[in-house]
C-alpha cells in the first residue's frame, strides 16, 4: 500500500541521519552470516558432501533462507521491536489513528541495515547458481522467488506471534528467538538431514519445509509428481500467517479491555 | 575488600536476577546444540572416519560451547560502558579514586560469570541424559576434568582481556558497533566458535594457531575430551597465561593513552 | 444536541498484588493474587458541541481512563458512550478520524526528521485531501508561529516548540473534538499563554469541542467554562467555574494601601491578615459583608491610596472542593 511506502521513506530518512553507524551495522550484517557460510564451505571441503546434497545445492538452500530472513528483518522490524513500543506506552497512539494496527505496527520500524545480510544472501545465491547444473526455466525462477516470499511470510508470522505475546507479558519473550534465529539456523540446511520430529514440526507447524525444502527438490529436478504442486507449496505459508493474525487480534482486544 | 573485587561481587549478584532471560537462554542453547549436532552427524555419515576429531568429540565440543556460551562469546555489548566512552561522562569516572582498567575488567568478568552460572547447570543436567548420539560424553579422566576447569577459567580471563581491548578501541573509533565488529567477527571464527579449529582447512589452522582466540575455546574444550593430553594441557595453560599478560599489559597501556587524550581534549 | 454522551460508564482493573518477603515471592511464582481496582464508577455526563471542558481530579482519580474510553482506546466494563453517533471502541477506525488527541508527555511526531515530514505522513494516514491539508497547514503555521521550525527535526526543538507542533499535528485533519491530556505540562510561561490563546481561538473560530485534562489551574481559568471533577472514580462536580466561585469563592481578601499614618480599623466579621504602616490586608465573606460598606469603614482609618479585592485562586477553590468530597 502507498501508506506503507510513506512510512518506509520517513524512517529511511530517520536512519540515514546516523550515517557511520548505519554503514557499520550494514557491514556487520554482511560479515556475520558470511562467516557462517564460510564455515559451511570448509565443512563441505572436508567431508565432501551431506547425505544427498552437494555444496552448491546446500548453498542454494542457505541463500534462500537467509534472503527471506533478512527481507523480513528489514521490513517486519515493527513487530520485532514491538516490545519497546508497548513498554513506552506508544501503542495508544496507534489506536487513536484511523488505520489498522497491523499496518501501523509494520510501519513503525524498519531496519535498513539488514541490507548487509541481503547482499550476503545474494552473493551466496550467486555462488550456488553458478555451481549448479540446473536448467533455469521461468517456472523454476518463479519458484525461487516464491520460496523467498514464502520464507518472508513464515518469518513475519513468527515475528507477529512474538509481538502478540507482549500484550500479556514482556518477560521471557526471547524464547521465541528459537523460532526466528533458531528456525533460520536450522532451515539453512536442507531439512532432510535432521531427525524426523524436527522435519515434521518444521514442515507442518512452522512451514519452513513447504517454503524451502519441497520447492528446492523441484528446482533440483528430484521430484516426481505434478510440478505445479511443488511450485505452489510456498503459498502454504499463508496458511500459517492466518492464525498468527488471529492471535494478534486477540492480543489487541485483550489490551483494550485491560488497559496498559 | 578492594574496589574491583567488590564490584565483581556486586555485578555478579545483580546478574543473577535476570532469571527470565536465563530461562529463555537455556532453551535456546539446547535447541541450537541439538540442531548443530544433527548437522554434524549428517556430515559425519560421509567420510567420518578420516577426520581429526571423532563425532563424539564434536558432540562434546558443541555442548561445551552451548553451556559456557556466556563465558566465551566475544559479541557482547555492555551498554553502560559504551555510553561512558562515547558520551563523555567518562570525566566522572576519572574523578573516582581507582584505576579504570581493573574496575572495567571486573565488571566484564562478573557479567559473564553470572550469565553463565545461571545457564550452565540446567543445560548440563539435560545434556548428560540425552539419548545417543546427542548425549554429552563424560570427561576422559579426573585429571582431564581438572585441567579443563583451569583452562576454561584462564580462557575466561583471556576473553575478558580481549574484550577490554574492544572497549578501549572505541575511544578511537567512537563506534561501538565498528569496534565489536572488527574484532568479534574474526575472533569468533578463529576461536573455533563457527567451526572447530581441527575441522578447518590446514592453512587456516596455522593462522588460528598464531592468534590468541583459540586459547579461549578450542584449547579448553579439547582438554576436556582428552584430545589434548595432560602434559600438553599444562603447557597450554602456561601459554594462556603469557597471552593474558601480554594482552592485559597492552590494554592497560592503551587505556592510559586513551584517557590522557580525553583529559587533554577537555571534558 | 449533545455531541458527547456518557451514561453509567464503569471500568475496573485487575492489579497484581505485590507482597514482600521470600515466602510470598515464591508463592507468587505459582499463584498470582489480584485485587480489583474500580477505576471508574457510574460516570455520566454530556458535552455539547463547541464547549471547552476542563477535566480535573487528583492523580489516579480516573481521568486518563475516561479519556482513553472516549478516544476508543479502552473498552469499558459497563455503561454506554455515544460520541457523534459512534461508540468509540466499537467503531474505532471510523470514529477516530474525527478526533484529535494530544498526550502531554508522549510525542506523536517522528523524532529524527523535520516536523513537516511528520505532518505529511499524518496527512497520508488520515487521507486528508491536498487542498484542505494545505489550507489547514497554512492556518496552523500562522496561528502557532511554526514557520521557522517546520524544517527542524523534532529532537532539536524545545519543549514549547514541540508542543505547538504536536497541537498543530492533531488538528491537521479537522477533528470535531480535541482531547488534550496535560498539554501545558513543563512549558515556560510564554508557551503556556500561546497554547491557551490558540485553544481559545480554535474553539471560537472553528467550533472545535475541547476536552482538557490538567493540573494547572491557570489553564482552567483561562479556558474552561465548564469543569468536570473526578475523584476516586466518581464524578464529584459538574458545573461552571463561576458556579464554583460562587459556592466556594466567597472568601475574599481586600488589600488597602493608606497614604500615610493610618490606624488599624476593627470591623466585625472581618479578619485582619496583616498590618503595616501603609498596607492592611483583611479577609471577609463577600456573601455576608457588603463591599461598599467595608471600604467606607476602612477609609475611616486614613486616606486610601489603593484598594484591591482579590478572589481566592482557583487552586484554593479546587482544594476546598476536594476537601468537601474527601479525596
Amino acid at each position: 500500500m502507498r501508506l506503507y511506502f510513506k512510512y518506509m521513506s520517513i524512517l529511511f530518512k530517520s536512519q540515514l541521519q546516523y550515517r557511520t553507524s548505519f554503514w557499520l551495522l550494514c557491514a556487520g550484517q554482511f560479515f556475520v552470516p558470511f562467516t557462517v557460510f564460510a564455515g559451511i564451505y570448509f565443512l563441505f571441503e572436508r567431508f565432501g558432501k551431506l547425505p544427498g546434497w552437494t555444496f552448491h545445492e546446500a548453498a542454494l538452500c542457505f541463500g534462500v533462507i537467509h534472503m527471506a530472513f533478512s527481507v523480513s528483518e528489514c521490513f517486519v522490524r515493527g513487530f520485532d521491536a514491538f516490545s519497546r513500543l508497548i513498554v513506552r506506552g506508544d501503542f495508544d497512539r496507534l489506536l487513536v489513528r484511523p488505520r489498522s494496527t497491523v499496518i501501523q505496527v509494520l510501519g513503525s520500524n524498519f531496519e535498513f541495515t539488514r541490507f548487509g545480510r541481503m547482499l550476503q544472501s545474494a552473493v551466496v545465491l550467486g555462488i550456488a547458481v553458478s555451481g549448479l547444473s540446473v536448467q533455469w526455466t521461468p517456472a523454476k525462477i518463479i519458484t525461487l522467488i516464491l520460496m523467498i516470499a514464502g520464507g518472508v511470510v513464515v518469518f513475519s508470522g513468527i515475528c507477529m506471534l512474538r509481538a502478540s505475546f507482549c500484550f500479556w507479558t514482556v518477560q521471557g519473550l526471547e524464547v521465541m528467538n528459537i523460532f526466528t534465529d533458531g528456525g533460520r539456523e536450522m532451515a539453512q540446511y536442507p531439512l532432510d538431514i535432521y531427525a524426523k520430529w524436527v522435519t515434521r514440526f518444521f514442515t507442518f507447524i512452522i512451514p519452513f519445509g513447504a517454503v524451502s525444502y519441497l520447492p528446492l527438490l523441484y528446482i533440483l529436478d528430484r521430484t516426481d509428481g505434478p510440478d505445479l504442486l511443488y511450485m505452489a507449496m510456498p503459498l502454504a505459508s499463508l496458511l500459517f500467517l492466518a492464525p498468527c493474525l488471529a492471535v494478534w487480534r486477540v492480543g489487541v482486544r485483550h489490551y483494550r479491555s485491560t488497559g496498559s | 575488600m578492594n574496589a574491583p573485587l567488590s564490584l565483581l561481587k556486586m555485578r555478579f549478584l545483580m546478574g543473577l536476577q535476570y532469571r527470565a532471560a536465563a530461562a529463555a537462554g537455556i532453551l535456546t542453547q539446547l535447541f541450537f546444540g541439538l540442531i548443530l549436532i544433527m548437522v554434524y552427524a549428517a556430515f559425519y555419515t560421509h567420510n567420518g572416519e578420516a577426520q581429526p576429531m571423532t563425532l563424539k568429540e564434536v558432540v562434546a565440543y558443541v555442548w561445551l560451547q552451548q553451556m559456557f556460551f556466556a563465558l566465551i562469546v566475544l559479541w557482547q555489548f555492555d551498554g553502560e560502558l559504551f555510553e561512558l566512552i562515547t558520551g563523555g561522562n567518562i570525566a566522572y569516572e576519572l574523578c573516582r579514586p581507582w584505576r579504570l582498567y581493573p574496575i572495567w575488567y571486573a565488571k566484564l568478568l562478573a557479567a559473564r560469570l553470572s550469565s553463565a552460572s545461571l545457564r550452565c547447570l540446567p543445560v548440563a543436567l539435560v545434556v548428560f541424559i540425552l539419548p545417543e548420539p546427542y548425549r554429552m560424553p563424560l570427561p576422559t579422566s579426573p585429571a582431564a576434568f581438572l585441567l579443563f576447569t583451569l583452562a576454561l577459567l584462564s580462557g575466561l580471563l583471556l576473553v575478558a582481556a580481549i574484550s577490554m581491548l574492544v572497549y578501549i578501541s572505541v575511544f578511537w573509533t567512537m563506534s561501538p558497533v565498528g569496534s565489536v565488529l572488527m574484532i568479534a567477527v574474526a575472533g569468533e571464527f578463529f576461536a573455533g566458535m563457527i567451526v572447530p579449529v581441527l575441522l578447518m582447512p590446514g592453512w587456516m589452522q596455522t593462522i588460528a594457531g598464531l592468534l590468541p582466540f583459540r586459547w579461549m575455546v578450542d584449547f579448553p574444550f579439547r582438554v576436556y575430551t582428552g584430545h589434548i593430553g595432560v602434559q600438553e594441557a599444562i603447557a597450554g595453560i602456561g601459554i594462556q597465561m603469557i597471552w593474558l599478560a601480554v594482552l592485559a599489559a597492552a590494554g592497560q597501556w592503551l587505556m592510559g593513552r586513551a584517557l590522557r587524550r580525553v583529559v587533554v581534549q577537555g571534558g | 444536541m449533545s455531541l458527547i454522551t456518557l451514561q453509567g460508564i464503569g471500568k475496573s482493573f485487575k492489579v497484581a498484588k505485590r507482597s514482600a518477603g521470600f515466602a510470598e515471592a515464591v508463592k507468587a511464582l505459582f499463584v498470582r493474587e489480584h485485587t480489583i481496582v474500580e477505576a471508574l464508577r457510574d460516570i455520566s455526563f454530556t458535552v455539547r458541541e463547541g464547549e471547552i471542558v476542563g477535566y480535573i481530579g487528583p492523580n489516579g482519580a480516573g481521568k486518563s481512563t475516561t479519556i482513553k474510553i472516549m478516544s476508543g482506546v479502552l473498552v469499558p466494563d459497563a455503561g454506554t458512550c455515544t460520541i457523534m453517533g459512534f461508540t468509540p471502541w466499537k467503531d474505532r477506525v471510523r470514529y477516530v478520524r474525527h478526533i484529535g488527541v494530544v498526550f502531554g508527555q508522549r510525542s506523536q511526531l517522528w523524532w529524527d526528521v523535520p516536523v513537516i515530514d511528520s505532518f505529511e505522513l499524518l496527512r497520508d494516514i488520515y487521507a486528508i485531501p491536498p487542498g484542505i491539508y494545505r489550507k489547514n497547514l497554512d492556518m496552523l503555521t500562522e496561528m502557532l508561529s511554526l514557520a521557522d521550525i517546520l524544517r527542524t527535526p523534532v529532537r532539536q526543538l524545545s519543549l514549547g516548540q514541540r508542543m505547538r507542533c504536536e497541537i498543530a499535528a492533531s488538528l491537521l485533519h479537522d477533528p470535531a473534538i480535541l482531547f488534550l491530556d496535560e498539554p501545558t505540562i513543563g512549558l515556560d510561561a510564554e508557551s503556556k499563554i500561546a497554547v491557551r490563546n490558540f485553544i481559545r481561538t480554535i474553539n471560537r473560530e472553528r467550533g472545535v469541542t475541547v476536552i482538557l485534562t490538567t493540573h494547572d489551574m491557570h489553564d482552567i481559568e483561562a479556558l474552561a467554562g465548564r469543569i468536570l471533577m473526578i475523584g476516586k472514580g466518581t464524578l464529584l462536580y459538574d458545573g461552571s467555574l463561576s458556579e464554583l466561585r460562587s459556592r466556594y469563592g466567597t472568601q475574599k481578601t481586600i488589600t488597602v494601601d493608606y497614604k500615610a499614618g493610618a490606624s488599624p480599623i476593627d470591623v466585625p466579621g472581618v479578619q485582619c491578615l496583616s498590618w503595616s504602616s501603609g498596607r492592611a490586608v483583611y479577609t471577609f465573606d463577600s456573601d455576608r459583608i457588603d463591599i461598599t460598606d467595608l471600604i467606607n469603614r476602612l477609609s475611616a482609618g486614613g486616606e486610601l491610596a489603593d484598594v484591591e479585592i482579590g478572589s481566592p485562586p482557583v487552586d484554593e477553590l479546587i482544594l476546598r472542593l476536594y476537601k468537601e468530597h474527601r479525596v
